[in-house]
């Protein structure tokens, strides 16, 4: 059965703008260390957010993508085991397009959970 | 300050009164000591020494005795003593260093220690890419961190202490064995080591002293430009360009992504610098070769820092959000292998 709202990503966004907005300034002004320490923490708040959103969407994906590329079944662990495997040994590499098509949305997919402004 | 904090600086202080005067040859009077920065095993303190009217602005650089088990840190650091003497093999053949002064003895019981002098000037990237008083600085950052980087690769290797030799494919065979320590699988570094190891240059004959760590945030400038060279633990010895191709990642121009000599330059003038200062003559090939590979150095090394916190060898929420850093090094990795090599 689901929770009540809010959901996690609202529950998560609440509690990331009370830090920001509120504790932070007040750290800032007594504990500059610490005011610190909770911008780390408000960043990673953030970051769970947007998984919480987007994560089970971007996993389904990436799993369906690797069950394709490596035409087999297996949890997302071992299909990636089975991936990093193959481009240790050299089995594929980079000229290999479906992989590099692989590889360009899982990546896109993560770099939009963990730091969307990165280029 | 908690009670045990006071007492370490106490300790610290006596301990540095003693040393200093022992250095100086007269007695020393410490003021101002503050730690500045580092964990528990390796610390950074900052303190003046006043000697009969001299005032002298000085940085220990210290691991406590018991934080210096091998594996408490990165272990392919250097240990104090040894950093010492990198430092001071650099200084003498005219780096932009601090000069190493003198070494506490065992028996002054801080642990492996140092002194050096403090010098001017702020490490801090956000204020040095983006703060009114650096804009003449930042001209002239990319060409000094030239002709730096060529003075530290021309020190006269029988001047230094035995130091590990990392060629190419040490490197690629490191970063593959630090893959393995962790638990999750990693495709886009697996396949950016592969990339690596096909390519890989031979390996050089005659390797120079290579800093190891040499990149924006690791130097100090002030409104003239770079003071200071600092963070020596990395040094070994290799491939000079391997410092140049560290230097440019992107990750180390804190947003500046158009100017890839550490946020301040282009590659064209930095190498230009680095030749005229009697660097050898750069293969931009060979560059972009280290280029990925410190990419890919540096998100693995973010996975190592949160596997400390991840293993319980640390607590850390910093070290653990790191963890999520290293996807940034992926978007470049995918990004410069399609750039060709």
């Amino acid at each position: 059965m689901p929770q009540d709202r809010p959901s996690a990503a609202e529950l998560l966004a609440a509690i990331a703008d009370f830090l920001r907005e509120e504790a932070i300034p007040a750290l800032d002004r007594s504990e500059p260390r610490l005011g610190f320490q909770m911008r780390v923490a408000v960043n990673s708040l953030a970051i769970l957010e947007r998984e919480a959103r987007l994560g089970p969407e971007a996993d389904r994906r990436e799993h369906e993508r690797l069950q394709t590329l490596l035409s087999r079944d297996g949890t997302l662990g071992e299909l990636n085991r089975a991936l990093a495997q193959e481009l240790r040994t050299g089995q594929r590499d980079e000229r290999d397009a479906a992989l590099m098509a692989h590889l360009d949305a899982t990546i896109a997919d993560k770099i939009a959970i963990a730091n969307p402004k990165w280029r | 300050m908690t009670v045990h904090a006071a007492t370490e600086a106490e300790q610290v202080s006596e301990v540095l009164a003693r040393a200093a005067g022992r250095h100086f040859g007269a007695t020393a009077r410490i003021e101002t000591l503050a730690r500045e920065s580092g964990g528990a095993s390796r610390q950074t303190w900052s303190f003046d020494a006043v000697v009969d009217a001299t005032r002298h602005e000085l940085i220990l650089r210290r691991d406590p005795p018991l934080a210096g088990r091998p594996g408490s840190e990165r272990s392919s650091s250097l240990d104090r003593p040894t950093e010492f003497r990198v430092l001071r093999a650099a200084f003498k053949a005219g780096v932009r260093a601090p000069e190493p002064l003198f070494e506490l003895t065992p028996q002054d019981g801080l642990g492996e220690a140092y002194v050096m002098r403090r010098m001017r000037g702020t490490a801090i990237a956000r204020k040095l890419l983006r703060d009114a008083p650096y804009a003449e600085a930042r001209r002239r950052i990319p060409l000094q961190l030239g002709e730096i980087v060529a003075r530290i690769h021309a020190t006269d290797t029988a001047t230094l202490p035995p130091l590990v030799t990392k060629q190419a494919a040490d490197q690629i065979a490191l970063l593959r064995g630090a893959l393995d320590q962790m638990a999750d699988p990693q495709p886009v570094f697996e396949l950016a080591l592969s990339w690596l190891d096909r390519r890989k240059p031979a390996p050089v004959e005659r390797p120079l002293l290579v800093h190891g760590d040499y990149r924006t945030g690791n130097y100090l400038a002030d409104e003239t430009g770079v003071t200071a060279i600092l963070d020596w633990e990395g040094a070994h010895l290799g491939d000079p360009v391997e410092d140049l191709g560290w230097l440019c990642v992107k990750s180390w121009r804190f947003g500046a992504v158009d100017k890839p000599a550490g946020g301040f330059g282009s590659r064209d003038e930095l190498w230009a610098a680095y030749e005229r200062a009697g660097g050898r003559k750069v293969d931009p090939a060979r560059a972009h070769w280290w280029e990925v590979l410190g990419t890919a150095r540096w998100g693995i090394i973010c996975h190592q820092q949160a596997w400390r916190h991840l293993s319980g060898a640390v607590k850390s929420m910093e070290l653990a959000s790191i963890g999520r850093r290293a996807v940034e090094t992926e978007v470049d990795l995918l990004q410069l292998l399609k750039a060709g090599g």
